[in-house]
């Protein structure tokens, strides 16, 4: 597993679908049984391609959500309402059907549980998939570096993988999450109620004498004011890693 | 032969455009942002642009000794490897045969350089023969931070991630030395209509 980032080149292999899984009403996770998958690393991604009938042809890339220790690929897909792909994967690929992709791709945006600096996860939205693979990554690993994550959603119902992170969050693995719903809260809201700003940063963040490795993820309005935001707290740029969803995914 | 997924249509564009568009891209309308970092923010008074490497003497603009060289407005079509293409875009800038006019140098290949540490490499021949700009407009305003402003290298036959934001010069070098993402899984070269996104493509 987690061999290497890209190893030669990438073809298109077929994975089965072994499991849906509905995480919002916009969200499904697809579980993936890929034969010949070479393995990935926290943070990296995939290409899915669709081919109709008559030879015609889409791809979009996705974030792959499990951790490099999972003998599945899961992919988390954010159904957009105008998209060629994300309407396929997330309402019409059933249980037991295929699909291609080739990956996994990027390596950049990764996170490796040896690494001892503090981590800090900032995540807007479906933003927040890459980001899963590193806190899976990191429990899986019982890895020693410090995990904050602070992820912003619009209401509770938007929230992905809600009830594992509050598992892994009493598990005590060393994972704090704090989020903010920015559209509506449930009665009793004790997390944040508003978009991202510089008092909240400051409450979340690491002090920056812990030089922290920060990875954000998210729209891009959101993605570039978090990355301000710590740039403007003292943080250094090339702690900062950065991946920004438009609204043009598909 | 690919796999048939059952059921799947697609949302097919009208062939004209569909010409224009290479394998795997689709067309969209508003401008993606795509950055592996935050957004650097130089003022203008600290900013320059040079050429460096392989020749006899480096050569170094201010920005306002950039902006009186000649420039000039390009409608062009630009991909960029996360599948998107957007089609007519409209950009000023100073092409780099301007930039490189009087420059002697048997260097075949270049990497352009940027605040924040991005880089990317070319063949020289890539960024010759008026295809490649430091452009400084985006449809007629000054081009935003977000998507490389002050200036940035626009090379629109390649993938987008060759069309460096916020360069700050180009080093021409004898040797091909692979860039921020061409070391990262990325094509050395990234011909989108050769559709070369990854190593091995």
């Amino acid at each position: 597993m987690a061999r290497a980032a890209v190893l030669g080149r990438l073809t298109w292999q077929l994975g089965e679908v072994a499991e849906l899984i509905q995480e919002t009403p916009r969200v499904s996770s697809l579980v993936l049984d890929v034969p010949d998958w070479p393995g990935h690393l926290a943070g990296q991604h995939v290409d899915v391609r669709l081919t109709a009938e008559d030879g015609y042809q889409a791809q979009r890339s996705y974030s792959i959500a499990s951790a490099p220790e999972s003998a599945q690929v899961t992919l988390t897909v954010e159904r957009l309402p105008d998209g060629e792909v994300s309407p396929y994967l997330v309402g019409e690929l059933r249980t037991g059907e295929k699909v291609e992709l080739r990956g996994p791709i990027g390596g950049y945006f990764v996170w490796r549980a040896g690494e001892e600096r503090p981590l800090l996860l900032i995540g807007g939205g479906s933003g927040i998939v890459p980001l899963m693979a590193m806190i899976r990554h990191h429990a899986a690993t019982a890895a020693a570096a410090p995990v904050r994550l602070l992820y912003s959603s619009r209401s509770i119902e938007d929230v992905i993988y809600k009830d594992e992170l509050a598992r892994l969050t009493a598990d005590d693995t060393g994972l704090a999450v704090a989020h903010t719903l920015t559209r509506s809260q449930p009665a009793g809201w004790e997390g944040y109620s508003r978009r991202i700003d510089g008092e909240m940063v400051a409450e979340v963040a690491w002090p920056k004498k812990d030089a922290p490795a920060v990875f954000i993820c998210g729209p891009t309005a959101f993605v570039e004011t978090a990355s301000s935001l710590l740039v403007e707290s003292g943080y250094d740029p090339a702690w900062i890693r950065t991946e920004r969803f438009g609204a043009t995914g598909g | 032969m690919a796999f048939i997924s059952r059921g799947f249509r697609g949302k097919r564009r009208d062939t004209a455009s569909g010409s224009r568009v290479p394998p795997g891209q689709h067309v969209v309308d508003d401008f993606p942002v795509l950055s592996a970092g935050p957004t650097p923010r130089v003022p203008l008074s600290e900013w320059s642009f040079s050429i460096v490497g392989e020749l006899d003497e480096p050569k170094t603009w201010t920005w306002d000794e950039f902006r009186r060289l000649p420039s000039e407005t390009v409608s062009v079509d630009i991909h960029c490897v996360t599948k998107w293409s957007k089609l007519d875009t409209s950009w000023t800038g100073v092409s780099v045969e301007t930039i490189l006019e009087g420059v002697e140098t048997a260097a075949d290949y270049a990497v352009a350089y940027c605040d924040g540490g991005y880089t990317t490499n070319l063949p020289v021949d890539d960024l010759r023969g008026r295809q490649a700009w430091i452009a400084f407009e985006y449809d007629g305003q000054p081009l935003d931070p977000e998507h490389g402003g002050p200036a940035r290298l626009l090379v629109p036959h390649l993938y987008l991630w060759k069309s460096a934001k916020w360069v700050r010069g180009i080093s021409l070098q004898a040797e091909d030395e692979p860039g921020f993402w061409e070391s990262n899984g990325y094509h050395n070269r990234g011909d989108p209509w050769r559709e070369q996104r990854y190593w091995g493509d």
